[in-house]
Formats: C-alpha cells, sequence, structure tokens
C-alpha cells in the first residue's frame, strides 16, 4: 500500500456571500479507502463535495489530485477538456438524484456504454455485452438492457447511474447520497452493493451523507462538518463511538435508535 | 504482542455541562502470544472502555497501546487513522456484544466478508464451517440475521471474529447469551487459538468460562468521579 495521497486539499476557502461554506478545509484521501463528510443541512458538505471533484472553484486553497503515472495536477488549474477527460475516465460521480447524471431518453443498456464510448471504445458487441455484465453486477435484469430508464423505479435508477459510474473502472469517486431519497429496503441493497463494489474494484470514495450509520457501514475515515469548518476527523467507528467535539456529540446522540 | 503504559482515558461530555468522567488512569497491561488475559471488575469500572480503547475504537487521552503489528510494534493511540485500519486488518480482531451489519446480508457473506487472505469460495466454506461448529444451522446460513435470536447473533459475531485468524483477539462478552453446549464450543475455540499461538483478551462475566480459558486476570478498578 503506498503512502502516497490520491487527492489533497489544502486551505481551502468559500463563502457565498455572508454564508462561510467552507473555511481552512484541509483533506486527505488514499487509494482503495472510503471517506465520508457527515453534518447536517448547510454544513458545506455538499460544496466540499463539489469542490473536492473540481465542479465548484474555491476563493482559495488548492485540491491536487495524483494521477496513475504518480503525477501532481492541480484540479483548479487544469484545463476544462483536461478535468472533463478526467471525469470521464478516472473519476466518476454519483449524484444524489440519477436523473442528474442519467441521460433518459437512452437505453439502460446506452447509458453504461456511453461512458465506454467516451473512452474510445468503438466494437458495439464488446460494449453491449460488458453493459449487460454491469447491469448485472448491480442486480439489474439484463433483460432490461434495451428499456429507457423511465420506466425504471428509484432504486433501479441509482443502481443504474452506479453502473454507468464505475464501467470505466474510475480510481476515484464522488457520492452525493447515495442512498438519499430510497425507500430503506432499497438503501440496504444498495449499500452492500456499493461496499461490495468499491472494496473488489480497489475504488477510492468520497461519500457524502447525514445518515451516520450510512459512514458507519462504508467509510473508513469521517470528517464532521459544521458551518463550513471541519469539527472533527478520525477513524469511522472512533469518530462515532467516541466523538470528541461538541457538536459531533450532539450529532451521534440525536440519531433515532430504530 | 499488547502492552499498555500509562494509559489513560477519560471522556468528556459536552452535551452534559462539560461532565468529565476519567475512567483509565495509567492503566499498565500486556499480553503476550498463546496467552488469556481477563479483564474483571465491577460493572462500570471500565472493562469495555478499555477493550474498546486496545481496538483504537475509543481514543485515549494519555499512554501507549503497542501492539505487534507485522514484526514492529505500532503505538495505536498515536498511529493515524489508516495505520489503525491496516492494524485491524492484519492483526487485531475485535468481537463485540452486538453484531452491526448492513441489513439484508446473508449471514454467510457476514462472516465470509471478514476471511483473510482466501478465495471468496475457501471463504464461504471456511465460513460455512464456523457457523456450523456454533450450531447455526445450514439452513439459516443464507439469511440476514437480523431476526435470529441473541445468541444466533452472538455466534455470528464469534464466528466473524474467529474467520479473520488475527494474532491478537479482544473479546468482549464473547458467551453472554449463549447456552452451555455452545459456551463449550467456544471455551474451546479459545483455547485452539491460545495454542496456535495468539494473544487473547477477554471480558467474561461467566467465572467458568474465565476459569477454563484465562491464564491471568487483570483488575480494572473504578475510578473515583471527579468533580
Amino acid at each position: 500500500m503506498t503512502d502516497d495521497t490520491l487527492l489533497s486539499a489544502r486551505g481551502l476557502n468559500l463563502r457565498f456571500g455572508a454564508i462561510p461554506a467552507l473555511v481552512d478545509v484541509d483533506a486527505d484521501l488514499w487509494p482503495g479507502e472510503v471517506l465520508a463528510i457527515v453534518g447536517e443541512s448547510g454544513s458545506g458538505k455538499t460544496t466540499l463535495l463539489n469542490v473536492l471533484s473540481g465542479r465548484m472553484a474555491p476563493q482559495s486553497g488548492v485540491v491536487w489530485y495524483r494521477d496513475p503515472q504518480g503525477h501532481l495536477a492541480d484540479v483548479h488549474a487544469m484545463a476544462a477538456p483536461a478535468l472533463r477527460a478526467l471525469h470521464r475516465s478516472d473519476w466518476g460521480f454519483v449524484h444524489q438524484n440519477p436523473r442528474d447524471n442519467l441521460r433518459m431518453g437512452v437505453t439502460a443498456g446506452g447509458n453504461v456504454g456511453e461512458r465506454l464510448m467516451a473512452q474510445g471504445g468503438r466494437h458495439y458487441g464488446r460494449i453491449r455485452a460488458e453493459a449487460i455484465a454491469w447491469l448485472e453486477q448491480v442486480e439489474i435484469d439484463a433483460a432490461r438492457v434495451d428499456d429507457l430508464p423511465r420506466t425504471f423505479s428509484g432504486g433501479m435508477l441509482q443502481r443504474l447511474q452506479i453502473a454507468r459510474t464505475l464501467v470505466t473502472h474510475p480510481r476515484l469517486v464522488f457520492m452525493d447520497e447515495p442512498t438519499g431519497g430510497l425507500d430503506v429496503s432499497v438503501q440496504a441493497r444498495l449499500l452492500d452493493l456499493i461496499r461490495g463494489l468499491v472494496a473488489r474494484l480497489g475504488i477510492a470514495a468520497v461519500l457524502v451523507t447525514h445518515d451516520l450509520a450510512v459512514a458507519r457501514l462504508l467509510a473508513h475515515r469521517v470528517m464532521v462538518m459544521q458551518r463550513g469548518v471541519v469539527v472533527e476527523t478520525g477513524l469511522t467507528d472512533q469518530v462515532l463511538d467516541d466523538p470528541q467535539h461538541p457538536y459531533t456529540q450532539l450529532l451521534v446522540s440525536s440519531v433515532l435508535q430504530a | 504482542m499488547l502492552e499498555t503504559k500509562g494509559l489513560k482515558k477519560q471522556f468528556l461530555l459536552h452535551l452534559q455541562g462539560g461532565v468529565r468522567i476519567p475512567v483509565l488512569d495509567g492503566a499498565d497491561f500486556s499480553v503476550a502470544a498463546g496467552e488469556c488475559v481477563a479483564l474483571v471488575g465491577p460493572s462500570g469500572a471500565g472493562k469495555t472502555t478499555l477493550l474498546r480503547s486496545l481496538y483504537g475504537n475509543y481514543r485515549a487521552n494519555g499512554g501507549a497501546i503497542l501492539v505487534r503489528h507485522n514484526g514492529a510494534m505500532i503505538d495505536i493511540v498515536t498511529a493515524s487513522p489508516r495505520d489503525v485500519v491496516r492494524v485491524r486488518e492484519t492483526t487485531l480482531g475485535y468481537v463485540s456484544q452486538f453484531l452491526r451489519v448492513v441489513p439484508r446480508v446473508s449471514a454467510l457473506e457476514i462472516v465470509a466478508q471478514a476471511a483473510r487472505g482466501l478465495s471468496p469460495e475457501q471463504a464461504r466454506e471456511r465460513a460455512a464451517a464456523l457457523l456450523t461448529r456454533l450450531h447455526i444451522p445450514a439452513r439459516l446460513h443464507a439469511l440476514p440475521p437480523a431476526t435470529f435470536s441473541g445468541g444466533e447473533q452472538q455466534r455470528i459475531n464469534l464466528a466473524r471474529g474467529f474467520i479473520g485468524d488475527h494474532p491478537i483477539l479482544l473479546l468482549d462478552e464473547p458467551t453472554a447469551s449463549l447456552d452451555n453446549a455452545n459456551r463449550d464450543i467456544v471455551i474451546a475455540m479459545i483455547l485452539e487459538a491460545k495454542a496456535a499461538g495468539k494473544a487473547v483478551v477477554g471480558i467474561f462475566h461467566d467465572t467458568h468460562v474465565r476459569d477454563a480459558v484465562a491464564d491471568r486476570r487483570f483488575e480494572v478498578l473504578p475510578l473515583q468521579d471527579a468533580a
């Protein structure tokens, strides 16, 4: 295992008018590691995800990404085409709402195959076979390969989005509330699916969630945010079982026991 | 295999007006390969706190927890979270009192996923063997354990703790909800682990189990509550 980080952020600051969204945020992610960003609505966690993934620029601070050749790239200094290429190949982004990522007018198989074609895949038969293999990995019946996503349930759409994201074997996946808005029965299956895929493929992930149970099940480490500030960071089970910061203690003690 | 020096742990409860609860103050503890040490003391004295601190689940406030990991000593108190994850993967196994898993995953998968260095097929075979040894019948292996009895869940937890074959095993009340037959199996498993050179630290309220497996006791005494 290497000690080089995959992604590193230092001194990120971003304000929306008077509202601080990020205040002096540092973050590190190592290959194969899952990092959860937790906090309440408005704590800045989604903003941090967007800044880490280059989708939103910070007012100050820097985000470094180490490419497979070991070169460091300043994510916010990259040219737009290079960043787009990164998002199409090495990176993946799983949105809370799968409709933000999927093309609703294209078949399920097309949605998965499109990412392969964007990477230069041209052999139709191979692309289709790989798309079907991925549908099966995310437990979507292969018979649905030619159906439009609009005929899919919310849970299936989310799984289709995950297949579309992972088909190119990204090294790093950003996930924004991947189980938000789903029925709890579907959430459990999706969690297990994400956990299995991330562990098996050795993918690193930054996961935004307000659900501490999701963080516990998926993440090695967790960052707790409050009003744009990272108030606590550490091993997931340590932060959740022995929280040190008043805000983390409040968060942990406020969870309903089912 | 594992040694603590001057281990301190207190809880600071911000929501309760900043109450401080000191639990451990300078605990010096050690366990060798092939040895089982039982943590003893009255309820609330801090046995589980000590055990959880050893695993890095609780953050110690002072002192050191030295663990032999890949031939070198590493201090859990100051190790980075990533290093603690690695130590848990290869060196430290933990059996908690409660099973906490992804819902709707089968008992067999839960155990098999905790295996190390085995192919998925081997892991499932080994998991099935362990579960069967712990009297979880094969017809239950494919079911998620949420609906299982307390004793059955505990045995799933035990199978998950033992399948990893870690050099150091931390056991928190491993036989609390088990009947005598299953209790004896757990005793046999702990004795086998010791014979294989593993270091075992456990909390055993059941004196029969404790007498059967422990070589030594380590007293955890309640501290006077500070104001």
